[in-house]
């Protein structure tokens, strides 16, 4: 009992003079290098809090790249709340965050002042179309067959226009059950920019965070509710953004690109998107029906946003500085979320675009 | 010693009892006008922030059926439209659904627990039922969608079948959807919603008739359902048909679990197994991405549309109960 008693006490001696010297070694070493030697952080003399809200795409990405971003940034705290893209423009606008998630650009009536912002690239993600029918795997689909299914102009699995897209393949007489979001949602705006732009004459419904979807549709609450749905019911299909329906374990189709391959939604092809697609000089990148040889058609850009001038130094340095950690550090993680990065020049435009953020 | 020693000292203080009389009535009265004043601004502040969607859909915003909150042809001549009236059909069928289903439901638990149970099981089923109200909606709505609508599909599928040729039934129990998400799940889960707070109330009405009354009913030679009829319902009535009103209010404002449930279907159907929308699931599901412009305000404008829909139903009621009262009781009440 003694020799116990004796061994509990050196151990934790021991254990408090390893900490005592660890805490020391680490303000030595700050001491000692004031910053650009290499080896310690450029982020760990970064003070202050921000906070952010908006897009609920990108919350994943966001908050592990929070979570590794504070692990460096010791003194700072940042925060990202998941509301979606409108509401995070809004609250962006009435300066109650200090930097907004967006998936869709800003609007006018989104009540932000043009010119008072700069749009940060973040990274980029498929929409997959998944679908549930038994007996049929790798499905192909063209972007007007698409525009006609979610149009419901194509109502049974064995019309012509699907088994056009599918040579060789038995498509079972069923009808098709269309399976769409019940929640405004930037996957739905840019979903339905792609099937505007290749769905054809079956797709009328326009462009929006939410359409005037047919009534014998049926609708899910986020992209969990979609995917659940799908499936349920045989025969069904719908949109559904990569990493929930990779967690869901569905089934994707694979969608024809301008080069007239079908590619099967993978984060590669998202990148190749990214680099096909239009990039402006805002740098609002838009890779939605991308040209290119790999490229996955139906891939998501999400941004976030930061104000030109911030009217207070530590706020400033505190925002670049985990806006450049974003398109650095952070985009190794992206694959581990489920999202693809960005092409190197794409990064390269949006450092510089950061580094014009005023205090 | 003197009377005055006897009393309290409170009351044998001059000018005291004024003081304290006058703060209480003042307190209540603040108390009291807070209440119309929160609900006036509420109304305000609601009609003011939705203004523009009322200004740019007209009065269609009330009547007509077709939600497109975007732009569908970019700068064509087709616009956004906002038109709630779907939603308000939504909201009155899935009330009147809970209603129909969870009424005789509560008042039978009612009268189970004061009139039937023995006094072991009364306790017990009491708390149960209590319990059922803490019960958070979005619990019932997970349970609606994982749960109950798959199952329910079936059951939508066999009254389809068997109904289908009646020519008003049909019309009304039709072709189900796959997912089971329809007026009538939403329906379903919000009277399991519903239940507690009609019986809870109701048990407390069935406690307060006179056991003189019930005594004379039986001695009368009336079974314990007669007595029931005849001595409990017309003493109750009132109450009753409160519990219903408080039952409906909360029918009629249920968010996550109806948005849930309901199937998001944008138009006006007497299809009870057809998926539909109600006023608080658009606001709830919309409101983070509402679209073009002037979506978020049209959204708040569903709130007034429900708010002054609450307003009227209260009122409706509160009117048949009076006049109901006066037949059931007769010339006394």
């Amino acid at each position: 009992m003694n020799r116990s008693v004796l061994t509990r006490t050196a151990v934790s001696s021991i254990a408090g003079i390893a900490i005592a010297a660890l805490a020391l070694a680490g303000c030595s070493s700050d001491n000692n290098n004031p910053g650009p030697s290499g080896s310690t952080d450029p982020y760990a003399s970064l003070s202050g809090s921000i906070a952010g809200s908006g897009s609920s795409f990108q919350n994943n990405f966001e908050q592990a790249a929070i979570d590794a971003f504070l692990a460096k940034a010791t003194n700072a705290d940042v925060t990202y709340a998941s509301k979606g893209s409108g509401t995070g423009k809004t609250e962006f606008g009435s300066n109650l965050t200090d930097f907004a998630g967006t998936d869709s650009l800003v609007k006018d009536s989104d009540g932000i002042a043009a010119d008072s912002f700069y749009y940060i690239p973040l990274a980029s993600a498929p929409i997959t179309v998944s679908y549930n029918l038994s007996g049929v795997t790798g499905l192909k689909l063209s972007g007007t067959t698409l525009g006609s299914i979610f149009g419901r102009a194509i109502k049974n699995w064995n019309d012509p226009a699907i088994a056009q897209d599918n040579p060789g393949v038995t498509l079972p007489d069923k009808p098709i059950v269309v399976a769409h979001r019940s929640d405004g949602s930037g996957t739905t705006n840019r979903f339905t920019e792609y099937l505007t732009a290749a769905g054809g004459s079956g797709w009328t419904l326009g462009r929006g965070d939410s359409v005037a979807w047919p009534a014998d549709t049926q609708a899910g609450a986020q992209n969990t509710g979609v995917a659940q749905i799908i499936k349920q019911s045989d025969g069904a299909i719908g949109y559904v953004d990569y990493s929930d329906a990779v967690a869901a374990g569905l089934t994707f189709a694979s969608i024809k690109n301008k080069n007239g391959e079908f590619v099967a939604p993978t984060l590669d092809g998202a990148t190749k998107a990214v680099a096909g697609g239009s990039v402006p000089a805002d740098l609002s990148f838009d890779p939605i029906d991308a040209t290119g040889a790999g490229v996955y058609p139906i891939t998501a850009p999400t941004y976030i946003l930061v104000r030109k001038t911030y009217g207070d130094a530590a706020k400033a340095a505190l925002v670049k500085g985990y806006a450049t950690f974003l398109l650095t550090d952070a985009q190794a993680l992206a694959a581990g979320v489920n999202f693809a990065k960005l092409p190197d020049d794409l990064v390269q435009k949006a450092l510089t675009q950061i580094n014009a953020v005023q205090s | 010693m003197t009377l005055n020693e006897r009393q309290s000292p409170a009351l044998h203080r001059r000018g005291r009892g004024a003081i304290a009389d006058r703060t209480f009535s003042t307190a209540a009265l603040i108390a009291g006008i807070l209440v119309l004043a929160i609900l006036a601004l509420i109304f305000i502040t609601t009609v003011t922030q939705a203004w523009p969607a009322f200004r740019y859909q007209g009065l269609s915003f009330f009547t007509s059926t077709t939600w497109v909150p975007n732009d569908p042809d970019g700068d064509g001549p087709a616009k956004a439209q906002f038109g709630t009236l779907a939603f308000t059909y939504g909201t009155v069928v899935v009330s009147l659904i809970a209603l129909v289903v969870a009424v005789p439901v509560s008042i039978g638990i009612a009268l189970f627990i004061t009139e039937l149970a023995p006094k072991r099981v009364r306790s017990s089923v009491t708390t149960i039922i209590d319990l059922l109200a803490a019960v958070p909606s979005v619990v019932f709505g997970l349970l609606g969608i994982l749960v109950v609508a798959p199952a329910l599909f079936h059951a939508y599928d066999g009254v389809h079948k068997t109904v289908g040729r009646v020519p008003i039934l049909g019309k009304l129990f039709g072709e189900p959807v796959s997912s089971g998400r329809s007026f009538m799940t939403a329906g379903i889960i919000v009277a399991i919603m519903i239940v507690p707070i009609i019986t809870s109330v109701t048990r407390e009405v069935f406690a307060t008739v006179p056991t003189a009354d019930k005594h004379a009913a039986l001695s009368l030679g009336a079974t314990r359902w007669e007595m029931i009829r005849a001595a409990v319902f017309p003493h109750s009535f009132g109450g009753m048909v409160g519990a219903v009103i408080l039952g409906l209010g909360r029918a009629m404002g249920e968010t996550i679990a109806v948005a849930l449930t309901i199937g998001a279907a944008v138009h006006v159907t007497p299809n009870l197994f057809d998926g539909g929308h109600a006023l608080p699931a658009v606001i709830v599901l919309n409101f983070g991405d509402p679209g073009s412009y002037p979506g978020r305000e049209a959204l708040i404008g569903c709130g007034v549309v429900l708010f002054a829909l609450t307003l009227i139903v209260n009122y409706a009621a509160r009117f048949i109960v009076r006049r109901a009262e006066v037949r059931m009781k007769g010339a006394t009440a």
